[in-house]
């Protein structure tokens, strides 16, 4: 199962990054996406799994997606400076691949370092345990994390606010309140007389 | 009597038998549902004639069954979609333009893996159903929103746009509404849910009362989720002719119908188990049949709640674009988000009296 799971997710991976059509690679990044959600969850990881979909398939890749489609992307443009920032590319993933190569053939890492971990009793769950975790041990960082999001948040729609100057802005709750006599005038006229039947 | 009827396939297959079995299940659910959703399309079309004083579709029946209306009528209009030719649209990426509708309808059968029947009745019993129910309720956006891209058509590509902007502000009105419904009953699991609605009050003691600001938020997100009048800006056919699926004909316009009215079907299954008391009898328990519980209170809660969707579309007209937004962020997130606050302050005390 995970050798499936596996399989599909460096394929997916490789296609976002080889796919000519931008659109395509924002769906093959969903694929991957999902794939590791499946292999979170064969990890037991079950809260994690779905949180990954909910948030980056549900909501982030959605709006990814709306933007890369409204996008008009010229393909030709974007392939002309491919041969002259390749070598500060291979420098950079080169590098990357290096510090890999050290975190990861560390001491730290490795089959030993990490035992198969004992298998969870009956009637254990995930989730609880990790809001125990994050509103117990962990309450400071993740309030504080928290907080950063929320003053991001705010400095985005701080940085994007504009008022338009003759926008003709409605107020619903004015439209609800009008009554007939503020739009219906009745006037009392005396009938026209002598009409010719 | 079934366990034993299941000893000789299980001896035959062998190692295949789970996957077999599950299968069967699966099926178990989805022709029912499938059917259901015939008939609900049959049932809204009476249910909003009855409303405008018209009759309805009443010609198409079998055998001259006349007095049941128009009861072919679902076979009939499926029968015609099954027949028509699909027609894909110069300059549609092919792939996607077919990959749509299967995305659109993949969610909306996938979540009714963990939705409970009755206290054994459910597929799977998994710990995290309710999370597992918001992450597919929000992967049927994609269908939208690959049929307006890869339709090639300026009507399809503002008509996702829409409804893709509107499904992501309605759930995050709706995860609210679910994370005090969490909170009341303390559990993901939708059985769990259920079983914490169990009181002395009958009626009283389900959670929409204590709940019942974020139920009224779930109720209409959910009708805002499923892109259903009065939210139906998505199709809104006197602006964008009819929106994402405009370019759509035959079989795979009819498999994005089947998703929208099986999305129905189960928004209106979810409130029934969420705030409605499921499977739980509304009587006292002395009252025989009536006090049992049983399926069949969770199906007339859901067909209640369902019939008021199309209630819904017979009385009101289609909200303009800012308010569905206006509505959303302004009004239904800070009301869920007070009543979280409150919900959370009212359990501490000696007040809150729906679970011990």
């Amino acid at each position: 199962m995970f050798w499936f799971f596996a399989a599909i997710l460096v394929f997916a991976a490789l296609r976002v990054i080889t796919a000519r059509n931008p659109v395509h690679a924002a769906l093959f990044l969903v694929l991957a996406f999902c794939t590791s959600a499946g292999i979170w969850i064969q990890l037991e990881a079950e809260f994690l799994g779905i949180a990954l979909v909910l948030v980056y398939v549900g909501a982030v890749m959605v709006l990814f997606l709306f933007v890369v489609m409204m996008l008009d992307i010229n393909l030709e443009r974007l392939r002309e400076g491919f041969w002259s920032y390749l070598p500060i590319g291979a420098v950079v993933a080169l590098l990357l691949v290096a510090e890999m190569a050290l975190v990861l053939s560390g001491p730290y890492f490795g089959l030993d370092e990490a035992p198969r971990p004992a298998s969870s009793p009956a009637g254990y769950s995930n989730t609880k345990e990790l809001g125990r975790l994050l509103y117990t041990d962990y309450v400071y960082p993740f309030e504080l994390a928290a907080v950063i999001l929320l003053v991001a948040i705010v400095a985005a729609i701080a940085l994007t606010l504009r008022r338009r100057k003759h926008g003709k802005y409605i107020d619903p709750a004015m439209q609800i309140k009008v009554r007939r006599e503020d739009r219906v005038r009745i006037v009392s006229m005396p009938s026209e007389k002598g009409g010719n039947e | 009597m079934l366990d034993s009827l299941l000893a000789y396939p299980q001896t035959l297959l062998g190692p295949l038998w789970p996957a077999v079995w599950t299968l069967v299940k699966i099926i178990v659910i989805v022709v029912p549902l499938m059917l259901c959703v015939a008939y609900l399309t049959l049932w809204e079309r009476k249910l909003i004639g009855f409303m405008q004083i018209r009759i309805g579709p009443n010609r198409t029946t079998f055998f001259g069954l006349s007095w049941l209306g128009g009861w072919a009528q679902p076979i009939a209009d499926g029968l015609k979609l099954l027949v028509k030719e699909i027609i894909v649209p110069t300059g549609a990426n092919k792939f996607l333009f077919v990959l749509a509708p299967i995305m659109a309808i993949m969610p909306a059968l996938a979540a009714w893996a963990v939705v409970p029947f009755s206290p054994e009745l459910v597929l799977s019993n998994i710990d995290a159903s309710l999370l597992y129910l918001l992450a597919m309720t929000s992967l049927g956006v994609y269908g939208v929103i690959i049929a307006g891209w890869a339709s090639n058509s300026k009507y399809a590509f503002l008509g996702a746009l829409r409804s893709a902007a509107q499904i992501v502000s309605y759930e995050i009105a709706m995860g609210f509404a679910l994370v005090g419904v969490l909170m009341a009953a303390q559990s993901l699991n939708l059985g769990e849910i259920v079983k914490a609605q169990q009181g002395g009050a009958g009626l009283f003691s389900w959670f929409w009362v204590p709940l019942f600001p974020l139920f009224m938020t779930y109720l209409i997100s959910g009708v805002a989720e499923t892109n259903r009048a009065p939210f139906d800006v998505a199709e809104g056919e006197s602006e964008i002719v009819a929106g994402f699926h405009v370019e759509y004909s035959g079989m795979t316009f009819a498999v994005f119908f089947l998703a929208e009215y099986a999305n129905m079907i189960l928004i209106s299954m979810l409130t029934a188990i969420l705030f409605l008391g499921g499977w739980l009898s509304p009587f006292p328990a002395s009252w025989g049949v009536l006090g049992a519980s049983s399926f069949g209170w969770l199906i007339l809660k859901a067909f209640l709640v369902v019939s008021s969707f199309l209630w819904f579309r017979a009385t009101f007209p289609r909200y303009r674009y800012d308010q569905i937004m206006r509505l959303g962020w302004k009004i239904f997130i800070p009301v869920t988000l007070v009543w979280i606050v409150v919900l959370g302050a009212w359990m501490q005390t000696s007040l809150w009296i729906w679970w011990k």
